[in-house]
C-alpha cells in the first residue's frame, strides 16, 4: 500500500507548454465543475433529494478531465456506475446529471437509469454499466465498429481497480490486442475495491499495468491526480489507436476522497491516509499549476465562482422539475417505443 | 461367423451419412486399426477403422452411396478360415440393425406446410393500465406465397445459412462472429460457405470467450451495425448471460431510448443426444422472461429462414433458439427472393376440433406425431407452432381454445415457470370461460439431463405423454 502511494506522490511532471493555456483552463474548469457537482450531489443526499445510490469520484477528477480533454468529438466514453465525472467531462449539462440523480423528468434519461447508468449518446457517453466488467467487451465492440467502417473514433473505457480481477477484463484485453482495436482501457486505481484494499486481493502490485504484458501491451502507470500527465498519456494512446496500432491500458493512481457509495463512511482506511492524499488533491495541484504558468488568481477564482453558480442554477432547476410522468414507465422497452410482450 | 461392420455415428445426433470411399476392396486382409472406408456427413468427414481381423468378405454399401442410416451394416469381415460361403447366411436384410435413437424417428420431414394466407393485422395496442391485459403489438400480415411458387426441400441448417447469406448480401452492416464460424464453417456447419463468400472481415472467428464476444457484438450494434452472434450452443451462453440480459436487453430502456442494440444471438438450444446435463438444456423460458428481448424458436426450415431474416432486420435484441436435432431435418422452403416472416405470429399447422396442442421447436415433433396417433382414435387435435416465444401470440391460442376447449402444451424444458406455465396462466386470464378442462403441460422431467440413452429418453417428453395428456383433457 505504502509503495503504491509513494508512486502517486512522485514529483510533478516537468513544466512545459505543450498543452497550452486554453486546454489547461478547460481542464481546470472541468475538474472544478465535477467537484462542485458531486459535492452538491452529496449534499442533496443529506437533504434526501437524491434518494438512490450514488458513487462519487471526489478526488479522481483529474482522470476524467485529462482523458476527456484529449478526446475528439465523436470519440466514445464507456463508464461504470462511478460515471458522473466522465459524463460531465464530456460536456453533458450539470442540470441533466443532477436531474437524473434527483429522479426528475429533466434528467438525462428522464429518471429511467439514475446515477449508475448515465448515458448521453450526443456527447459520446454511450453508457454507464453497473455490472463490473461488462462494458470492457462492449467498448471493444464499438472500437470494432470503427475499425470495420474505417471510422477514426476511439472508444475509451473507464473502470476501477476492482475490475481487473474479473474475467471480462481479461477477455476484453485479449480481444482488443488480437484485433488491434482502437480502444483505450483506463483503470482508475483508487486503492480500494469497494471496501477492501485492492492489494489484499490481487496477485500483482499494479492491478492493471502488471497484467498488460499478458496481452502484449506496454506497462503504463501514471499519477492520476495530475491532469497534465493524464492528458499527455491519453493523447498518446488515442493517437496510437487512431493510427491503427491498437489498444492501450493505462493505470491511473488516484484516491477516492469519499466512501465507495453514499452508504459508506470509509472507516476502513488507515489513519492519515486520506489527509495525505488530500495534500495531492488534483484540484489543488492544478490550481498551483495554473499559477506556475502565470494564470492570475482572478481568472482562477472566476472559474471557481462560475462553477458554483452553474451548480446552484442547475440545482434550483432540478428542484423545480417534475418527477417523470407515469406514462413513460412502459416506453422504450422495444424499438417500436412500447413494451408489448404479447401479440 | 462373419462380423458385420456397421455405419458408425460421428456424433450423437448423426442420423445418416454418405459412404464416400472404400479404401479396402473385397478380398483384402484387414487388421484391427486399418482404415477401411471414409464416410461423410453434412458436418464432417471421418475414417472408419476395422475393429476385427480377417478378410473384407463383402461390401454391402458401395462407394458413393448416400444417406446410409447409422447402424446399417456396410460390410462383412470374414474371420480366418472362413470363406465367402459363410456370407450367404449372414448377410442381413437392408436397414439399420437396431432400433434407431429417438432423433431418427423424427428424421422424416414434418408434414409439408405452407404459410397461411395473409391475415388481417391485429388491432392497435390499447394504452397500458394497471393490471389489465398487456398491449398487443401490431402485426404485419404474413406474406402471401404466390400461387405456383416453387418449394425447395432443404435442411433447417441450409435454410439458416441461406437466411444469413441473403441478409449479408443485402446489408453490409450485417456480420457474424462466434467460435469456429469462419474457417471451420460452424461447429454444426450452419455457417457453411459464408467465409468463402463474405471474407474474414465479416465472418469472424473469436476465441472461446462468450462474455467477451457477446459484448463485442453489443458494442458494435450500438452505433448501427447488425451483428449475428453465434453461440456454439446456448449452454455456453450462460457465460454471457450478463451481456444478454443486463446489457443487450436493458440498454434501450435505461438509456431513456437513446441507444439501441440491434443484434441476433443464435445457436442450438435444448437437449441434443447423449451429451448429458451441461450440454442439454432448454432455455426457452429463461429468455422469454426478459423485457427487451424477442425470442424465436422455429421448427421448420421455412420458418427458420423467414424468421432469421426478420430477426436480423429487427432493431431489438433477438434470441434465436435453434435445435441441433432439427438442423438435419428437411422441409420445403418457398423459393422467393426475399422470404421474411413476421416475428410474433404462431401458425396453426394442423387443424382439429377436439384439443389444441401448443408446441415450438423440437416440441413440434412430439406434437405432430401425437396428433397422428390421436386421429386414429378419432380425437382431432389442432396443433399450433408458436414459433415466437416473445412476444407470444396468445391470440392464436385463444382462438383455437374457443374451438376445442382444451389445451396441452409440449416443451423439453422443465415444468416450473416454463413456457407452458405461461400459456396456461394466460389462458386462465384471457379465456377462462372457454376451458372445458385444465390446461395440461408435457415437459422435461425435473432432473438434470442424464447421459444414458434410456434415462435420457425418460427425462424428455414423449409422444405417449402428449397422447395421454390430450386424452386426459378430452376425458377419453
Amino acid at each position: 500500500m505504502a509503495k503504491l502511494e509513494d508512486r502517486a506522490l512522485a514529483p510533478n511532471a516537468q513544466l512545459n507548454d505543450d498543452i497550452g493555456e486554453e486546454t489547461r483552463l478547460r481542464m481546470y474548469r472541468m475538474q472544478v465543475e465535477i467537484r462542485e457537482a458531486e459535492q452538491r450531489a452529496f449534499d442533496l443526499f443529506l437533504q434526501n433529494l437524491v434518494k438512490g445510490t450514488s458513487h462519487l469520484s471526489l478526488g479522481q477528477e483529474a482522470v476524467a478531465a485529462g482523458c476527456a480533454a484529449a478526446m475528439k468529438p465523436g470519440d466514445l466514453s464507456f463508464c461504470t456506475y462511478r460515471g458522473h465525472a466522465h459524463t460531465l467531462a464530456r460536456g453533458v449539462p450539470i442540470e441533466q446529471v443532477l436531474g437524473e440523480l434527483m429522479q426528475r423528468d429533466n434528467g438525462l434519461m428522464r429518471g429511467k437509469g439514475g446515477s449508475m447508468h448515465l448515458t448521453s449518446a450526443d456527447h459520446g457517453i454511450m453508457g454507464s454499466y453497473a455490472i463490473i466488467g461488462a462494458h470492457l467487451p462492449i467498448a471493444c465492440g464499438a472500437a470494432w465498429r470503427a475499425q470495420y467502417k474505417g471510422q477514426k473514433d476511439v472508444s475509451v473505457c473507464f473502470f476501477g481497480d476492482g475490475t481487473t480481477n474479473i474475467g471480462a477484463f481479461h477477455e476484453a484485453l485479449n480481444l482488443a490486442a488480437v484485433w488491434k482495436l482502437p480502444v483505450i482501457f483506463v483503470c482508475e486505481n483508487n486503492l480500494y475495491m469497494e471496501y477492501t484494499p485492492i492489494a489484499d486481493v490481487t496477485a500483482v502490485k499494479n492491478p492493471a499495468a502488471d497484467r498488460a504484458a499478458a496481452y502484449g501491451l506496454p506497462r503504463i502507470v501514471i499519477d492520476g491526480n495530475d491532469a497534465d500527465i493524464v492528458y499527455r498519456t491519453a493523447s498518446e494512446a488515442y493517437d496510437k489507436a487512431r493510427a491503427g496500432d491498437g489498444p492501450s491500458l493505462i493505470e491511473c493512481l488516484t484516491y477516492r476522497h469519499s466512501g465507495h457509495s453514499r452508504a459508506d463512511p470509509a472507516k476502513y482506511r488507515p489513519e492519515g491516509e486520506l489527509e495525505r492524499w488530500k495534500e495531492r488533491d488534483p484540484i489543488k495541484i492544478y490550481r498551483e499549476r495554473l499559477r506556475q504558468f502565470g494564470v492570475s488568481d482572478d481568472v482562477i477564482v472566476a472559474i471557481e465562482t462560475e462553477a458554483k453558480r452553474k451548480v446552484d442554477e442547475a440545482t434550483e432547476k432540478c428542484k423545480a422539475a417534475p418527477m417523470p410522468p407515469a406514462e413513460i414507465l412502459t416506453t422504450d422497452v422495444y424499438a417500436d417505443g412500447g413494451f408489448a410482450w404479447r401479440n | 461367423m462373419p462380423t458385420e461392420i456397421l455405419m458408425p455415428a460421428l456424433s450423437p445426433t448423426m442420423e445418416k451419412g454418405n459412404l464416400a470411399k472404400w479404401l479396402k476392396k473385397e478380398g483384402d486382409p484387414v487388421k484391427s486399426g486399418d482404415v477401411i472406408a471414409e464416410i461423410e456427413t453434412d458436418k464432417a468427414t471421418m475414417e472408419v477403422e476395422a475393429v476385427d481381423e480377417g478378410t473384407l468378405g463383402k461390401i454391402l454399401e458401395p462407394e458413393g452411396t448416400n444417406d446410409v442410416a447409422v447402424n446399417t451394416p456396410i460390410a462383412m469381415i470374414l474371420a480366418d478360415g472362413e470363406d465367402a460361403s459363410a456370407l450367404k447366411a449372414a448377410i442381413p436384410a437392408a436397414g439399420p440393425s437396431e432400433e434407431p435413437s429417438r432423433q431418427q424417428k423424427g428424421a422424416e420431414s414434418p408434414p409439408a406446410e405452407r404459410p397461411e394466407p395473409a391475415k388481417k393485422a391485429a388491432a392497435p395496442a390499447p394504452a397500458p393500465t394497471g393490471t389489465a391485459k398487456p398491449p398487443a403489438a401490431a402485426l404485419a400480415p404474413e406474406p402471401e406465397v404466390p400461387e405456383g411458387t416453387e418449394f425447395v426441400t432443404m435442411t433447417m441448417r441450409e435454410a439458416l445459412r441461406d437466411a444469413m447469406a441473403e441478409e449479408m448480401r443485402r446489408d453490409p452492416d450485417v456480420f457474424i462472429l462466434g467460435e469456429e464460424v469462419a474457417e471451420y464453417q460452424g461447429a454444426y456447419k450452419v455457417t457453411q460457405g459464408l467465409l468463402q463468400e463474405f471474407g474474414a472481415r465479416r465472418v469472424i472467428d473469436t476465441p472461446i470467450t462468450e462474455h467477451g464476444f457477446a459484448g463485442v457484438g453489443i458494442g458494435a450494434a450500438l452505433d448501427g451495425l447488425k451483428p449475428i452472434v453465434e453461440f456454439m450452443t446456448f449452454n455456453f451462453a450462460m457465460q454471457a448471460m450478463d451481456q444478454l440480459i443486463n446489457s443487450a436487453a436493458k440498454t434501450r430502456y435505461m438509456s431513456g431510448g437513446q441507444v439501441q442494440v440491434s443484434i441476433v444471438f443464435r445457436g442450438p438450444n435444448g437437449p441434443a443426444s447423449r451429451v448429458a446435463a451441461q450440454h442439454s438444456q432448454d432455455y426457452s423460458a429463461w429468455y422469454s422472461h426478459i423485457p427487451g428481448l424477442k425470442v424465436i424458436a422455429p421448427s421448420t426450415a421455412a420458418d427458420a429462414k423467414g424468421l432469421l431474416k426478420a430477426a436480423i432486420r429487427d432493431p431489438n435484441p433477438v434470441i434465436f433458439l435453434e435445435n441441433e436435432i432439427l438442423y438435419g431435418h428437411s422441409s420445403p422452403v418457398p423459393k422467393l427472393d426475399d422470404y421474411v416472416l413476421p416475428i410474433g405470429r404462431a401458425r396453426v399447422v394442423r387443424s382439429g376440433n377436439d384439443v389444441t396442442i401448443v408446441a415450438w421447436s423440437m416440441g413440434m415433433t412430439y406434437a405432430l406425431k401425437a396428433a397422428d396417433e390421436l386421429a386414429q382414435d378419432n380425437i382431432e387435435a389442432e396443433v399450433i407452432d408458436l414459433r415466437t416465444l416473445k412476444p407470444m401470440d396468445t391470440q392464436t391460442i385463444v382462438e383455437s381454445l374457443k374451438k376445442t376447449g382444451r389445451v396441452v402444451t409440449v416443451e423439453e424444458g422443465w415444468k416450473q415457470s416454463g413456457v407452458g406455465a405461461e400459456i396456461a396462466a394466460s389462458l386462465m386470464e384471457e379465456a377462462f370461460d372457454y376451458l372445458d378442462a385444465p390446461v395440461m403441460r408435457v415437459c422435461g422431467k425435473d432432473v438434470p439431463m442424464p447421459y444414458a440413452a434410456n434415462l435420457e429418453k425418460l427425462a424428455l417428453p414423449s409422444v405417449a405423454e402428449v397422447v395421454e395428456a390430450a386424452r386426459a383433457v378430452c376425458y377419453r
